[in-house]
């Protein structure tokens, strides 16, 4: 096997939300064009560990971090354009959040931002996005209608689609299926496949099933500790922590 | 025993209570309509709505309030258009921009000018603003005096601010947060995310705001009275700097010398009646608005 | 600081327009409003001296102390008719009524149609249907009743939302040791709604001691200490409009602007107080 390069490096992580420690000396490599899925019970620190990647976590008042997180070699905690971050590092939501505007007016958002506005290159824009996140059949004819339209998982996939509009190398999903039904999350696991061709993905889930069936390597949370990280398979299968044992085979959680 | 009757009773009563707005809407209607309609049908609808003199003294005496519906309007449309930009970027500002010791500071003081009396601010406008308003284009524009349409439209878009504001604040705070999430997190800034995703999410809030900015303008009198020049003649939209009269104060004005049970009298009650027909869109308005928003905005 | 300044120098040229226009529009109010109150301030504290309350008005002497009693006459009258039917609605809207029955649906038309009403079609009805009709001619009586239907809305609006943040516990667990709907109400809902109904009481209070345009005709303009229900009078926001359009004392009027705006902004700072009380208690 070839051992593909690291994106993100991360390195004693701690993270507080004022006096309350959420994650501790968490250090991981994470691969390119892979996914990886961080799972765990709920307030191990998963959601906030994916938040800290294209520094959502700002938005929290009394949030503080501290260790590195390289992205490409570049300290994403130093002096860079946070903008910027989050154009490479795209991010998709637990709940749908498509805007309150039009699917086209959605996509076109995040490339907008970044200062296209040529009407050709955002209908080419438009149009790779919404077929690289497989819902380009299901609404080119009527892409000039309200997003809130859709059914929640056409919504989740268009999400995604509006993240893959501004090219990210990265691509965050927090528990992106947790809010739809079996056949919805079924065809967004199947585009995560494909979507690994392309991008880094990394997913937080609380579905273990889920985190066998599309990840490449997974990492085990819990209180804000990283347990264990390594392939998915191994994970599953022999997991050397008797914790993450305990925890796949749904002794807590 | 006794415990249910009274129980009854009290029941009866709260129920009664509940009545009286139902009857003080009726009574306000029977009145007005009952007198101000026969007069309409004296001077006749046409000449009263679309008839462009007022000349209720002569002997052949005229009604026309097609200017006071005029006025009402262009004052009203100016104080929208100051009024409203400001107030919604003031609203934006609060909900979702400001430092919270400087919220702490804001929101009482715009409860605060809420909450003074139309009156107040009539005499500020006619202290501070009609003067002005006459030193900077009273040679210019040939004027009598400062007191004009500008003033006005000035003046109530003043008022109209903390209604404005603080409908709309409340309405841009109601946005979820994960739509402010979703737009950070594909790089735009938070003014970006503030102004094109935040603010379009709210726009049936802040058109409620609007509409009821709309509805005070058009209700004041007395403020109105102070700065607008009460002259019944016809304006066009751009004559800013002359003065003109409202419905409201069509009423005020002429109701202290009124002779009662006089066709003028009827056409001063038509005139209210014309100004509660406003209202009554208004509001038609605003409840469509508000179940439009109920319907569409939290899906 | 230095981080603030990196994310200053950082923004774009429009976030900087959006940014300047906010706080520009903000600013702005302030001043405006900071410009109003100050400029009254100034034109009338040097003004405000013993003889403005003398007891009497005289041409030579504008005292505002007959307004001002008209004013708490009013005040208290006012209330005395619209307190008990706003909080009775309210108590059958929330407590009683089935939601959503037709009733309900009418008499929360009608009270959003009430509150839309301008101050002047209020005055030209007091004054076609309690001066005229009901023949009390201009008085304190007459001006009354037409503010109380002005402020009914707003009491309802007010004791119904207080109403309805009472936990629904408390009611359970007043039936459940078996009170009536009435104690219940009366003993358990009313008590821990009253600063919520108080704080709405209050805003009212604003609104008729700010009121005009439904005066001028239903109460008359003599400034004099009202005999009775049935005499004319003069509040005090009346007061600074007759001084202000005479335009024959303005610094007197100025004096009484800026009693009458203390009067509102006490009041304001009281309603306030005890709505954060309110809030407090239910926490």
């Amino acid at each position: 096997m070839i051992k593909s390069k690291t994106i993100y490096k991360l390195q004693d992580i701690n993270l507080w939300y004022h006096d309350f420690q959420a994650l501790k000396n968490v250090s991981m490599d994470i691969e390119e064009k892979k996914i990886t899925a961080f799972i765990g019970p709920s307030g191990c620190g998963k959601s906030t560990l994916i938040k800290t990647l294209n520094r959502m976590n700002d938005l929290i008042e009394g949030c503080k971090v501290t260790g590195t997180i390289q992205l490409d070699g570049i300290d994403i905690y130093g002096d860079i354009d946070v903008n910027l971050l989050r154009k490479k590092v795209g991010m998709v939501f637990q709940k749908p959040n498509p805007f309150p505007m039009s699917v086209y007016d959605n996509i076109a958002f995040g490339p907008r931002t970044h200062g296209i506005k040529r009407r050709i290159e955002l209908d080419e824009i438009v149009e790779k996005a919404l077929r690289g996140a497989a819902i380009w059949e299901e609404v080119k004819d009527r892409l000039h209608k309200s997003a809130l339209g859709l059914s929640g998982g056409q919504q989740q996939r268009l999400c995604i689609a509006r993240a893959l509009a501004v090219s990210p190398d990265v691509l965050l999903m927090d528990e992106p299926t947790s809010a739809l039904d079996p056949i919805s999350t079924g065809k967004i696991e199947d585009l995560m496949s494909e979507l690994k061709e392309e991008y880094t993905v990394i997913i937080v889930t609380h579905n273990m099933q889920q985190a066998t069936r599309i990840s490449d390597k997974t990492a085990f949370f819990l209180l804000g500790e990283m347990i264990e990280f390594g392939d998915t398979e191994q994970i599953f299968s022999m997991p050397k922590e008797k914790t993450t044992e305990n925890y796949i085979s749904g002794r807590f959680g | 025993m006794i415990q249910k009757k009274k129980e009854q009773i009290m029941q009866v009563i709260f129920q009664i209570a509940a009545l009286a707005s139902i009857l003080a809407v009726a009574l306000i209607c029977l009145f007005l309509f009952a007198q101000g309609i026969p007069a309409i049908a004296r001077i006749g609808l046409f000449d009263f709505l679309g008839g462009k003199l007022w000349r209720p003294t002569v002997a052949e005496p005229l009604f026309g309030i097609l200017p006071m519906i005029l006025g009402s309007i262009y004052i009203t449309g100016g104080a929208i258009i100051l009024g409203v930009p400001i107030g919604i970027f003031v609203a934006v500002f609060m909900a979702r921009m400001c430092p919270k010791p400087i919220y702490r500071f804001l929101k009482p003081a715009i409860n605060l000018m809420a909450g003074i009396p139309s009156v107040i601010y009539g005499f500020f406008g006619m202290m501070v603003l009609v003067p002005l308003i006459f030193e900077l284009f009273g040679k210019r524009f040939d004027m009598m005096s400062g007191d004009s349409m500008l003033a006005a439209s000035i003046l109530l878009g003043i008022m109209i601010l903390p209604t404005v504001i603080s409908i709309a604040e409340t309405n841009i705070r109601a946005v979820p947060q994960e739509l402010y999430e979703g737009a950070i997190a594909l790089g735009a800034s938070h003014e970006r995310a503030v102004f094109k995703v935040i603010l379009p999410a709210a726009k049936s809030g802040v058109m409620a705001a609007i509409v009821l900015g709309v509805g005070r303008a058009i209700g004041e009198t007395m403020a109105v009275k102070m700065v607008a020049g009460n002259q019944t003649m016809l304006r066009l939209p751009y004559e800013y700097f002359k003065g003109v009269r409202t419905l409201t104060t069509n009423i005020i004005v002429e109701m202290g010398y009124v002779e009662r049970d006089s066709l003028h009298f009827g056409a001063l009650i038509a005139t209210g009646v014309v100004l509660f027909v406003f209202i009554l869109i208004i509001n038609l308005l605003f409840s469509i608005i508000n179940q439009d928003k109920k319907s569409g905005g939290s899906k | 600081m230095e981080k603030i300044l990196k994310i200053l120098r950082r923004k774009k040229p429009m976030d900087w327009f959006r940014f300047l226009l906010v706080w520009a529009s903000g600013i702005m109010t302030i001043a405006v409003l900071l410009y109003l109150v100050g400029f009254i301030a100034v034109k009338g504290l040097p003004h405000i001296k013993p003889s403005l309350f003398a007891l009497t008005y005289t041409p030579e002497n504008q005292s505002l102390f007959p307004a001002l009693v008209t004013t708490l006459i009013m005040v208290g009258m006012t209330l005395l008719v619209a307190v008990p039917f706003g909080v009775f609605t309210a108590i059958y809207l929330v407590e009683y009524a089935k939601r959503g029955s037709r009733l309900v649906r009418v008499i929360r038309m009608t009270t959003e149609t009430l509150a839309g009403i301008p101050s002047i079609v209020y005055g030209l009805f007091g004054y076609i249907f309690f001066c005229d009709w009901l023949g009390w001619g201009k008085s304190l009586l007459a001006g009354c009743f037409t503010l109380a239907i002005m402020i009914l809305p707003l009491i309802i609006r007010t004791t119904e939302e207080s109403l309805k943040s009472i936990p629904d516990a408390y009611r359970e667990g007043s039936f459940g040791l078996g009170a009536g709907r009435l104690r219940t109400v009366f003993r358990v809902i009313l008590p821990s709604a009253a600063p919520g109904i108080f704080a709405g009481i209050i805003l009212s209070v604003g609104r008729i001691v700010g009121e005009t345009a439904a005066l001028i005709f239903t109460i008359g303009g003599v400034i004099r200490l009202p005999e009775s229900l049935m005499s004319q009078g003069r509040t005090l926001a009346l007061h600074v409009y007759q001084l202000a359009s005479q335009g024959l004392y303005p610094n007197e009027a100025y004096a009484t602007a800026v009693i009458l705006l203390a009067v509102v902004f006490g009041i304001n700072a009281l309603s306030g107080l005890v709505e954060r009380r309110f809030v407090n208690k239910l926490k």
